[in-house]
């Protein structure tokens, strides 16, 4: 642990990930302490220019909401998004790839034929035609991210698997007469997971990415603090106040190059063969 | 020849994940509150007596089991029929191919965009690497992996065509200028300009990645050495062996990347209101045409699949073993 935390703290950029990570977790944490009223309630007059008024350190929006409320609260929303659809995906992505990896076969050509099949179809037209049907709450829209992405995860844990199930160790499994669940889930899923987990971190940048472009397009749930929603609000004022737009965004690039600065970060210090790639 | 066998195998075994897409959205598409029939009366402003909404019913074929419908619906699409657009009042086909040259003019200008310059920065860190230029570029490159692309093309509106008016904020063409031959292939480059830069950006980032990984990889290999030992100088190294070695995996990630890209269009489309297959899928989606979003699934299963396609054909050029191995 010691010596992974040394190789972690190596790289710069890591720590810098790291350091905005945990900014984003902390504004997150503090929202209702720094701003307890509803970030979407009328605070002051509309549209006044961060540094106008003391109260509004980063200015109202068109319709008179406090910018730095709805950033600090759109920090609960994003994490969130990230983490429920991250946990979908890798969820999905892991038990269709074991399945596939570990029998192999039919199940395989099946499994994975379904699994081209989600790789062909645009991800983001494919939860446009999700949220056409399912409506757009905020559950229906995470669960629709975490449906569109699991394709990759799933392809990763089928190698990793295909690799694994004739090992040693898998093979003295079988000889012990234990099941394949328990062989799946209990031997072989530990080994394969370090890269997978590493991988969530793209997967939950993507999902955090995708969630803003959907809000962006008025498709997602309008009653959320969400930055993207934020951006499609002031894209109406952006020729004179682009700073409504211009705010959430860097919140968002912010918080997508922690994530995977944080990622690579813990596939450098977790694979020190690839160090300097 | 062979590598054309070759890529055929790889088209053939496509088809049934495209079955699979077409299948799987239909039935998704039976549970969406409301039918094509319920979207043209909201459109006439509501009502409609019954008698004439399941005559308009028999006539799109919507009175019959779900099953049936699928199965009128595929063999359709078999005659390349995608059916009638009740919101366009036109057959979906012709709705799709109105929209379909810009999206595949951003397209194409975006992946040149960003395959280029990927190749070039990728190789440039690759050169320098852990010098100031591979910092500068990698940095680069996690920034603009990280930027949200509409935000991206919010804030260059801002910046080229607000402030700067240098560059036009959006739509195809300018409209009512009457320009014609070279002058209106100019307006329209000028349109495209920030597009193509907004859609390309991610990419970008992700081919520099990739082209300077596959670089420093390529570049410990033996051949590179016995190249040296020969007396080469570095930069014919670098052109004449190294970059043709390095480029495979980049041609790999266009192929697998082209349904990321198609999806990226649909918001950067938004953006600068380009008449698109992007825009077309968001309209379809608001104004409940699933019809045409059905029709626009299938158009860009067959685009990524025939990218892929040639993704398959360039890759056999690029690396002769693939085509040798595959026979």
């Amino acid at each position: 642990m010691k010596r992974f935390l040394r190789d972690y703290a190596r790289s710069p950029a890591a720590v810098v990930g790291l350091l905005l990570l945990i900014l984003v977790i902390g504004m997150a944490g503090t929202a209702d302490w720094f701003f307890p009223r509803d970030p979407l309630a009328l605070a002051g007059r509309p549209l006044q220019w961060p540094g106008a008024n003391p109260r509004f350190w980063l200015g109202t929006d068109n319709s008179g909401r406090d910018i730095a409320a709805q950033i600090f609260h759109g920090a609960r929303i994003a994490l969130l998004i990230g983490l429920v659809a991250t946990s979908i995906a890798v969820g999905i992505g892991i038990g269709i790839g074991a399945v596939a990896g570990y029998y192999g076969g039919i199940v395989d050509d099946v499994l994975m034929r379904v699994t081209e099949a989600f790789q062909t179809l645009p991800n983001f037209l494919l939860l446009l035609v999700l949220v056409s049907v399912f409506g757009s709450e905020m559950s229906t829209v995470v669960v629709a991210i975490g449906v569109v992405s699991w394709p990759a995860p799933a392809r990763l844990t089928r190698a990793e698997f295909l690799s694994l199930r004739s090992r040693e160790f898998v093979e003295a499994c079988r000889t012990l007469g234990m099941r394949d669940r328990q062989i799946i889930f209990r031997e072989i899923l530990p080994n394969a997971l370090p890269p997978v987990i590493v991988y969530a971190s793209v997967v939950m940048a993507v999902a955090i990415l995708l969630e803003s472009a959907l809000a962006f397009l008025r498709l997602s749930d309008p009653n959320v603090a969400s930055w993207g929603n934020l951006i499609g609000l002031g894209r109406d004022v952006l020729r004179v106040q682009w700073y409504v737009s211009a705010i959430p965004g860097v919140a968002i690039l912010l918080t997508v190059l922690a994530v995977s600065l944080v990622g690579q970060g813990l596939n450098d210090a977790l694979n020190p063969r690839l160090k300097g790639r | 020849m062979r590598i054309l066998s070759l890529a055929g195998r790889r088209l053939a075994a496509s088809l049934p994940s495209l079955l699979i897409i077409l299948i799987g959205v239909f039935l998704l598409l039976q549970l969406a509150p409301g039918d094509t029939v319920d979207a043209l009366l909201a459109q006439m402003g509501g009502g409609g007596d019954a008698a004439t909404t399941a005559e308009l019913r028999r006539f799109y074929g919507l009175d019959v089991s779900v099953p049936v419908q699928l199965g009128n619906y595929l063999w359709r699409l078999v005659r390349l029929d995608l059916g009638f657009s009740a919101i366009y009042g036109k057959p979906v086909s012709t709705v799709i191919l109105e929209r379909l040259p810009a999206t595949l003019l951003l397209m194409s200008a975006s992946l040149s965009f960003a395959f280029f310059f990927g190749l070039l920065f990728g190789v440039i860190a690759a050169r320098r690497v852990n010098g100031w230029q591979d910092s500068v570029i990698s940095t680069l490159g996690l920034l603009f992996y990280a930027t949200p692309s509409f935000w991206f093309g919010l804030m260059a509106i801002v910046l080229f065509s607000v402030h700067l008016q240098w560059l036009p904020a959006g739509g195809m063409e300018s409209i009512g200028e009457g320009f014609t031959g070279f002058t209106r292939v100019m307006d329209i480059a000028s349109h495209f300009v920030l597009p193509t830069l907004t859609l390309g950006l991610i990419f970008l980032a992700i081919y520099l990645r990739i082209m300077r990984a596959s670089m420093l990889e390529v570049l410990t290999l033996d051949f590179v050495r016995t190249a040296r030992a020969k007396g080469l100088d570095e930069t014919r190294i670098i052109t004449r062996h190294v970059l043709r070695n390095a480029m495979l995996p980049m041609v790999t990630l266009i192929g697998l990347q082209a349904g990321t890209m198609l999806g990226g269009s649909v918001v950067v489309e938004s953006v600068f209101s380009l008449p698109g297959l992007g825009r077309l899928a968001y309209e379809a989606v608001v104004q409940r045409d699933l019809n045409t979003l059905l029709g626009i699934v299938f158009i860009s299963a067959l685009l990524v699949i025939a990218v892929n396609f040639l993704v398959d054909l360039l890759y056999a050029r690029l690396d002769p073993r693939i085509a040798r191995e595959g026979s």
